[in-house]
């Protein structure tokens, strides 16, 4: 026994040697994460239809993440935990569990960068390919295969993507889904081109082709195609104060359940110009959709498995009201507008003030793509079908979404900030949310969010925030819903909304507010399915220290974004209360 | 005696590994291509300012307390630079929706800083940020040395505490 004793020190003396110097390689890693859990307890609450029996013992929900990172040298490897008990209300239920669904290993060295497992990448905006992911939305389409990244000259940089996609905690078996591949190239002409650099005018190229390759269903009455490509080609241009962003993309018929199995090539335009000078700022963005929802397996409808992605082009708001109608990007067909302009009044002029004064302007317009029947006999969009024609230059006649808004930023002195908005929108809720009614909403906004600092720590802050409804028919299609005042049917979706939040801020550490909305002149139809003219209060503090932020709130939640004391939140309709905790290091 | 010894002399390798775990590591940014908002390519690693210190924010158009933080910066930005040298690298992580947006939206408020596009998050991703807004300092070192989340009204004056200690050279933690 004593003999194994001092075989045994021994032994931990030639050992601990050994681990001194692993730690120098050791050593010169690192590891770095973070981490957030949100958790909400779930009350029965009879107006909102929330009871004993709807809560059916799911009293919490729990998202909670951590991300570990360790890096050394060229050497980097990654894991992401993921645990969802039970998944927060709103987050789909085949989430629930706990597990990695992500993690990497990535090597890279002077031109080369390698990537396998999972991983998120866009090429070029992202229309024919784009993976990524949001927590708080529960979006996560990660590639779990290989990445390579190569630059084999100045200016021209090559990647390379193929794996399988995540579908909640499914692991992927023989044929379960789509495998994705693709390639993309960007050339910057002036950094290939001997003196480009000195030119003014800069010119970026790209390309990339994605197939997806699913095998064919036999239980379908018709061939479906297994290799489904599609090509997409990009051009940037900018000059000084102009610049002009514009990427086309092509996808070959791809029969699934989004279309209704037609058997139509796709396509999506996307075009931008933009000017912009010191205090001003001009974008014009263009975007024409048809038929381009690009999925890793033709039956999903839902929101797993996209492969690209078709970025809407309506302003994001995010006020609580004016985030209430956002717009969703239609796969299937859409034909819009953005014109965006920013204006900052100078300091020392009447308007500009002793700070300067910012003007935001926006309007969006999206309707839907011309769609004629492609012959007497065949209904427009018909199943097994080429689908429909459409004239690629004309707009259709069903209006989804208009707004115009302005927003005006304006410091008084020290004390006192303020920004005001206005803004008005006409909703197709009946195609962008699936609701059952053929009715428009229509909405003016104004929005109030005032601060005042009582010194450099101390502030309190006052947001106002009312949104009344207008005209409703869909006969009656204005260029300009803001100018449209004749009230028809005044009682759309859920009515008139009021709001208020009080927030009191110690800067740089506290946060509480206290915060109300309520309804008025909801429809006849919200009504009729359980929907209340109801008070949502609300309670919230919060705390952060570095990169640590605690925060806790109690009261009703109207489904939507929730922004207080520095960040954003989508929140489903639930009273009860909610902690969030979350940290890096 | 001569366990006596051993032992502790294992001690003593065991104190030398602990101690050498326990020195505090500085780390610099992580290697990720980002955009320039004409389109170029850019390295974080390159982001320097001639050996002043350096703020980064995450921040995107459609973040309402990003954006005030960034305009309270913007009134005393001038001062801070004239004071410290100090540079303001305004990391964007708005995505194609809102890409070409950013730049008229940095010019009709009158924004000063250095801007990139982190259009698909990869530089969100390898720093860790979770939610923007978002801040790093570095110090004239590239070495990241304080990280905070989220803001609160009046939160830049601590900030530029900070740089301040920063450029004169002392140590904030």
């Amino acid at each position: 026994m004593k003999k194994f004793t001092r075989y045994f020190y021994l032994m931990f003396l030639f050992i601990l040697p050994e681990f001194i110097f692993a730690q120098d390689i050791i050593s010169s890693g690192q590891v770095h994460g973070d981490f957030q859990l949100d958790a909400q307890n779930y009350q029965p609450d009879k107006d909102l239809g929330i009871t004993d029996s709807t809560i059916n013992g799911k009293k919490l929900g729990m998202n909670a993440y951590m991300n570990l990172i360790y890096t050394n040298g060229n050497f980097t490897a990654g894991v992401r935990f993921e645990s969802y008990m039970k998944p927060l209300n709103g987050f789909d239920n085949r989430y629930e569990g706990s597990g990695f669904p992500y993690r990497f290993l990535n090597y890279k060295k002077d031109e080369l960068d390698i990537t396998v497992g999972n991983f998120y990448e866009q090429f070029g905006n992202g229309l024919i390919f784009r993976t990524y992911q949001e927590w708080n939305l529960g979006y996560d389409n990660s590639l779990d295969g290989v990445r390579v990244k190569y630059n084999p000259f100045k200016g021209v940089s090559i990647k390379g993507i193929i794996g399988t996609q995540r579908y909640y905690w499914d692991k992927y078996t023989t044929n379960s889904r789509g495998i994705v591949r693709g390639v993309d190239a960007e050339f910057n002409l002036n950094d290939m081109v001997k003196g480009g650099d000195a030119c003014k005018t800069k010119v970026i190229l790209g390309g990339s082709v994605v197939s997806k390759y699913q095998k064919d269903d036999p239980s379908f009455k018709y061939k479906l195609p297994e290799n489904v490509s599609a090509f997409a080609g990009r051009l940037n241009i900018s000059r000084g104060k102009v610049s002009l962003m514009s990427e086309y993309a092509y996808k070959i018929n791809d029969p699934t359940a989004v279309n209704n199995y037609i058997y139509r090539d796709g396509q999506a335009l996307l075009v931008s110009a933009s000017y912009s000078k010191k205090g001003l700022g001009i974008t014009l963005t263009g975007k024409r959709i048809d038929n381009m929802s690009f999925k890793s397996s033709r039956t999903e409808l839902t929101q797993p498995l996209d492969i690209n992605f078709l970025p809407p082009i309506s302003k994001q708001y995010s006020y609580t009201l004016s985030s209430m109608y956002p717009y969703v990007s239609q796969p299937n067909g859409e034909m819009g507008m953005e014109g965006t302009v920013e204006y900052f009044i100078k300091k020392g002029t009447f308007l500009g003030g002793k700070n300067g004064t910012n003007i935001s302007l926006n309007y969006t317009k999206v309707n839907a793509i011309d769609k004629q029947k492609i012959n007497d006999t065949t209904d427009v969009n018909e199943r097994g079908t080429k689908g429909y024609k459409s004239d690629f230059f004309t707009l259709g006649k069903n209006r989804y979404y208009e707004d115009f808004s302005v927003e005006i930023a304006h410091n008084f002195g020290k004390k006192f900030k303020a920004v005001v908005s206005y803004m008005s929108l006409a909703y197709n809720i009946q195609v962008l949310q699936g609701h059952d009614t053929t009715d428009m909403v229509y909405a003016n906004i104004g929005i109030a969010d005032l601060t005042y600092k009582f010194n450099t720590k101390n502030s309190l802050r006052l947001e106002l925030q009312y949104l009344t409804k207008l005209n409703a028919n869909l006969k009656n299609i204005s260029h300009f819903p803001f100018l449209e005042m004749q009230v028809e049917n005044p009682k759309q979706d859920y009515g008139n909304w009021t709001m208020a939040t009080l927030e009191y801020d110690i800067a740089p550490k506290w946060f509480f507010a206290v915060s109300d909305q309520f309804n008025t002149n909801i429809s006849e139809e919200k009504k009729e399915s359980g929907g209340k003219e109801l008070n949502y209060y609300n309670l919230a503090a919060g705390y952060n220290l570095k990169t640590t932020r605690i925060s806790l709130s109690y009261g009703r939640s109207r489904e939507g974004l929730l922004c207080v004391g520095g960040v954003c939140r989508d929140v489903p309709a639930s009273n009860g209360f909610t902690l969030s905790i979350s940290s890096s290091f | 005696m001569k366990k006596t010894l051993i032992l502790t002399i294992t001690l003593l390798f065991a104190v030398f590994a602990f101690s050498q775990e326990k020195k505090e590591k500085q780390y610099k940014l992580p290697e990720v291509n980002i955009k320039t908002p004409d389109g170029q390519t850019f390295n974080t690693m390159n982001i320097s300012n001639n050996g002043k210190p350096v703020i980064i924010s995450f921040w995107a158009t459609w973040c309402t307390n990003c954006v005030k933080e960034l305009n309270s910066i913007s009134e005393v930005y001038g001062d801070w630079q004239k004071e410290t040298g100090v540079k303001l690298v305004a990391v964007s992580i708005d995505d194609a929706r809102n890409s070409s947006k950013v730049m008229p939206f940095v010019n009709g408020r009158n924004w000063d800083y250095e801007v990139y596009l982190d259009v698909n998050k990869d530089f969100y991703r390898a720093m860790h940020v979770g939610n923007v807004p978002f801040t790093i300092l570095l110090n004239g070192k590239g070495e990241i040395v304080w990280q905070h989340t989220s803001y609160e009204e009046g939160g830049e004056v601590q900030l530029f505490d900070l740089v301040k200690k920063l450029a004169a050279g002392q140590d904030i933690n």
